[in-house]
């Protein structure tokens, strides 16, 4: 059972404390994806992980053993780096069998395993050339092939999609998924692209300097954010934040004009209280132009300032409550520049935050 | 101008250029297979009468005129201290170059930058306190005593050669390292040494360059047959009243053989970008 578990870990460098006692409990076989911005610790926490960084308060535990003052060879553990560090004096072949052999396994051994590794990734014609000979993707497999021959206990990536081209990462991102299915084996991966993370997480662990802000599944991220930082981290577009006041069970915004409470809302808040109204650009659709969603509705009058024509959707920019949002046109018609269209909202999927701390008002 | 005409000044100015920078050189070869008469006749004579291999002769002493220096055994000299104080430098500067290049300590930089300035002091200057120290210690006219102080000349250099060399080698690739199985020794040995081979190797020869080449110093430290190198024993040609230039030519040519050949087998893995492709390129 290879289960990872995080206790109160803290790294500090000198008297600069980067990583504040996070907890994480990662389940066998589950696929962990650390998100967030730079600098918040993503990739600090997953270097204490593979015991690259030494950890300065806490425990970190693979299985039931305790890998504090473990090295990382001792911590069956592999890694796929952002720049893969492929070893540029051997081929392929010997990059792919060199773990077997500072383990000293036998010459066939090694050769089996780099073959089952070739095959899984789609390699065998690269096996004798050279990581110069290869290309960013091909590089990216023999990486991950590395990683694979010694059936380790954990996987680790580190941000391992971020130097290839936005058509590569897709691919990769497919490859990376299929290949967790094949070999079933504990993955964190680290990455700052939340689009990486929603398609490949089990469960997202969301980091803000050094804290975890929300772990949960995809959704549960998406639909049910515990803050606006996490509103605005996940989801593309982002998450429409516009700040406003309550009144008689509306929400009140700068340019005068009013939502009413959403229904999970109401009653937690009251009169007079500043909050944060959120919503996503899918619940904010003109009308004739929504998907067949029943629901607590409302309308509201939208001034266009530009459409970003996606094909299938168009992106609507307007302005509201102040501030600039975005809502989402489904079957798209062309729309010029300070068109007013009729939307609705639905208003059972929005939220509310305190203006203050940034926390849901969920409760 | 036409470029043919053009072509034709450049490969004239170039050839003249070379013989300027090639001169010395050539003189002392050709020297080296010419008489003492012939070399000191005024007007000088540019081309050789007669080519002869007396003087070699001479040297290794068959032949007629047996010059009575022990080149053997200074060869054999300068090849120990050579090698030795090569190997030497290397160990402790490849070694310090890699602490440079990958851990950071306490006073790293002011470290490195004394090093470097211990360059800048001429090594003659130092040669009266050596002279002293190594008399009191006894190691004066010693082998041990030279290369002590060919090592200690070449270790400066040596650690900034490889300590570049060191971290234009990825980190990354010592940590993947680590995360295959290795020791922190096996991943310096298996993966950053073959890679950082060809600055080790330049590093190498710039050293066995500097010890079979210097003079200065060995010239107040040595003193007897076995200690004596052979730039220093090129000064046995010279007697109180007579320079033997033809034979000390024949020895510089004995000199600048094995440098030669050194410098061309060493050559061959002085590849560089050898790390291009491991990481994102």
């Amino acid at each position: 059972m290879a289960t990872v578990t995080l206790k109160d870990v803290v790294k500090r460098y000198g008297a600069v404390e980067v990583v504040h006692g996070i907890n994480l409990d990662i389940a066998h076989n589950e696929f962990v994806v650390l998100v967030g911005p730079s600098g918040c610790g993503k990739s600090t926490t997953l270097r204490m992980i593979a015991g690259l960084e030494e950890i300065s308060d806490g425990d970190i535990l693979i299985g039931d053993q305790v890998v504090n003052q473990l090295p990382p060879r001792k911590r069956n553990i592999s890694m796929v780096f952002q720049n893969y560090a492929l070893y540029p004096h051997m081929t392929v072949s010997e990059n792919l069998g060199f773990s077997l052999k500072i383990a000293s396994r036998s010459k066939e051994e090694i050769e089996a395993a780099v073959q089952d590794a070739a095959d899984i990734l789609g390699l065998d014609e690269l096996l004798e050339r050279t990581p110069a000979e290869l290309s960013g993707g091909q590089r990216q497999r023999v990486a991950m092939g590395r990683a694979i021959v010694r059936h380790p206990d954990v996987f680790l990536f580190d941000e391992p999609l971020s130097n290839l081209d936005a058509k590569l990462r897709t691919q990769m991102r497919v490859e990376i998924k299929k290949l967790h299915a094949k070999v079933k084996t504990t993955i964190v991966y680290v990455t700052h692209d939340q689009v990486e993370a929603m398609t490949l997480a089990d469960r997202i662990v969301i980091m803000k300097d050094g804290h975890i802000v929300q772990i949960g599944t995809p959704l549960e991220v998406f639909e049910r954010p515990v803050d606006t930082f996490v509103a605005g981290f996940i989801g593309s577009p982002p998450m429409n934040l516009i700040d406003g006041t309550i009144k008689n069970d509306t929400v009140v915004f700068s340019d005068g004009r009013s939502v009413p409470v959403p229904p999970d809302f109401s009653g937690k808040v009251v009169d007079g209280r500043r909050v944060v109204f959120g919503f996503r650009a899918d619940v904010l659709m003109p009308k004739g132009h929504t998907l067949a969603e029943s629901g607590v509705l409302h309308d509201l009058d939208l001034t266009i300032d530009l459409a970003e024509p996606l094909g299938s959707e168009s992106i609507l920019l307007s302005s509201f409550g102040g501030k600039d949002i975005q809502a989402r046109m489904h079957n798209p018609r062309p729309v010029k520049g300070g068109e007013v269209l009729s939307c609705e909202l639905h208003l059972e999927k929005c939220h509310l935050f305190d203006a203050e701390t940034g926390q849901s008002l969920r409760g | 101008m036409p470029s043919r005409t053009k072509t034709v000044l450049i490969w004239i100015v170039t050839f003249f250029i070379m013989l300027i920078i090639c001169m010395p050189g050539l003189w002392i070869i050709l020297s080296a297979f010419r008489t003492n008469g012939e070399i000191l006749t005024k007007p000088a004579i540019w081309i050789p009468q007669n080519l002869t291999l007396d003087n070699f002769r001479a040297i290794f002493g068959f032949g007629e005129n047996v010059v009575g220096i022990p080149v053997a055994s200074y060869f054999r000299n300068s090849l120990v201290i050579s090698i030795t104080s090569t190997a030497l430098a290397l160990l402790i500067g490849m070694t310090g170059g890699y602490a440079f290049a990958r851990y950071s300590f306490p006073g790293k930089k002011p470290a490195f930058l004394w090093l470097m300035l211990s360059r800048t002091v001429p090594g003659i200057a130092l040669s009266l306190p050596i002279f002293i120290i190594w008399s009191r210690l006894g190691i004066i006219d010693t082998k041990f005593g030279v290369i002590l102080v060919f090592t200690a000349i070449n270790v400066p250099f040596t650690v900034w050669l490889t300590e570049g060399f060191f971290r234009q080698v990825p980190n990354d690739l010592n940590e993947a390292a680590q995360i295959d199985g290795c020791t922190r020794w096996q991943a310096f040995w298996k993966i950053e040494f073959p890679l950082a081979k060809s600055g080790i190797a330049s590093a190498g020869i710039f050293a066995f360059l500097t010890s079979w080449n210097e003079y200065a110093l060995a010239s107040q430290l040595t003193r007897s047959t076995d200690s004596k190198t052979l730039p220093v024993g090129l000064m046995d040609f010279t007697a109180q009243f007579t320079i033997d230039w033809a034979g000390m030519c024949a020895m510089a040519v004995i000199i600048i053989i094995p440098a030669l050949i050194l410098t061309f087998l060493v050559q061959k893995h002085l590849i560089a970008g050898l790390t291009f492709g491991g990481v994102k390129g």
